[in-house]
């Protein structure tokens, strides 16, 4: 004989749990914490370094790095003077919220007034998993292709901000398959209230209005 | 690739409830919302790896995905939403609010009584 047996448990409720204490953490230190998600390569550890040097006099920031394997990312971003945290993942494509819960102990929180994670490199499964960050930031670059909205909704649907990295390609030899204007439109349509910024972390084009943002992101925060 | 942790963590869930049960688990029913971004094949798959050997092994899974809801600004329904197309069926707006998508959840577990 058979029988069913109703159960209505949540399988990732371990991650949730972890995820809403470290929302508590942070609103309890009034820290902003922004969770980076995008593609390998679309630019992530370049645009945290230069944000981090060119907002040293105004804001502490602190970084925890999620990689498959190396440290590579953190010891730039060391190289800056901030501190990070490295975690390997060893294989897995996220970060899971006990990880964070764990870098966060790490990390000298009274000292730092913004956390930026910064995700295992991939556009689908980050977005799956809560973190218990302030808001997720999106990075999209320009060889990657103007359509990545359409294809990957998900994280665009989601997310606070999204960076446009890698502008600085649009101009070199046309190569780059890539509309601004498009892709812009896209992501409108998704999410009414994300903040779009246009940026290349190479030459510092767009940059200004990135900090902008990140400082008023703050200022709210605290105050 | 998220589907290997999220197959453990759903037989540590299975497991759990078979200890409590006489009887030997044949088949469990999920759900979950589109941005869990679960691809069937890999999930079974990868439950099928991480229950070899236990009393759940040969567990058939039944997953029900669940559309992402929004709510409309401008007529206040509540709909599912198309990210492709994203729109209003009711007054065609385009202004709308996701609401928390489905989390992923074991709803039932068939079980084999003697």
């Amino acid at each position: 004989m058979r029988t069913k047996k109703s159960i209505g448990k949540k399988i990732l409720s371990a991650n949730e749990e972890y995820a809403l204490k470290n929302k508590q953490l942070l609103a309890e230190h009034k820290k902003l914490c922004l969770n980076m998600i995008s593609s390998p390569g679309s630019g992530k550890t370049t645009i945290l370094s230069r944000t981090i040097s060119e907002l040293k006099d105004r804001i502490r920031i602190g970084v925890i790095e999620g990689d498959i394997q190396t440290d590579l990312d953190a010891e730039k971003i060391r190289a800056t003077g901030a501190p990070a945290i490295q975690i390997n993942t060893n294989g897995a494509c996220h970060l899971s919220a006990a990880q964070i819960s764990s870098a966060l102990k790490q990390l000298p929180l009274d000292d730092l007034d913004l956390i930026f994670i910064e995700n295992v490199g991939n556009l689908v499964c980050p977005s799956a998993f809560e973190l218990g960050e302030t808001g997720k930031v999106a990075v999209l670059s320009v060889p990657e292709g103007d359509d990545k909205p359409i294809k990957y909704p998900a994280i665009f649907a989601r997310a606070k901000a999204l960076l446009i990295n890698k502008i600085d390609m649009l101009q070199t030899g046309g190569q780059a398959d890539f509309d601004i204007e498009r892709a812009k439109r896209d992501v409108r349509k998704l999410n009414k209230t994300i903040e779009i910024f246009p940026i290349s972390a190479k030459t510092g084009e767009g940059m200004q209005s990135w900090y902008n943002w990140l400082l008023k992101s703050v200022k709210n925060l605290q105050s | 690739m998220h589907e290997t942790m999220i197959a453990q963590s759903l037989l540590a869930a299975i497991s759990e409830e078979t200890a409590k049960q006489n009887a030997k688990p044949v088949s469990a029913k999920i759900s979950c919302g589109m941005l869990n971004a679960v691809n069937d094949e890999i999930l079974c798959f990868a439950f099928e790896a991480a229950a070899k050997d236990t009393l759940c092994e040969g567990v058939r899974l039944e997953i029900e995905h669940k559309e992402i809801q929004a709510r409309c600004k401008n007529c206040k329904q509540n709909f599912d939403i198309k990210l492709s197309n994203p729109k209003c069926p009711v007054c065609s707006g385009d202004d709308f609010e996701l609401l928390p998508d489905a989390p992923l959840l074991l709803e039932e577990i068939e079980f084999e009584t003697d």
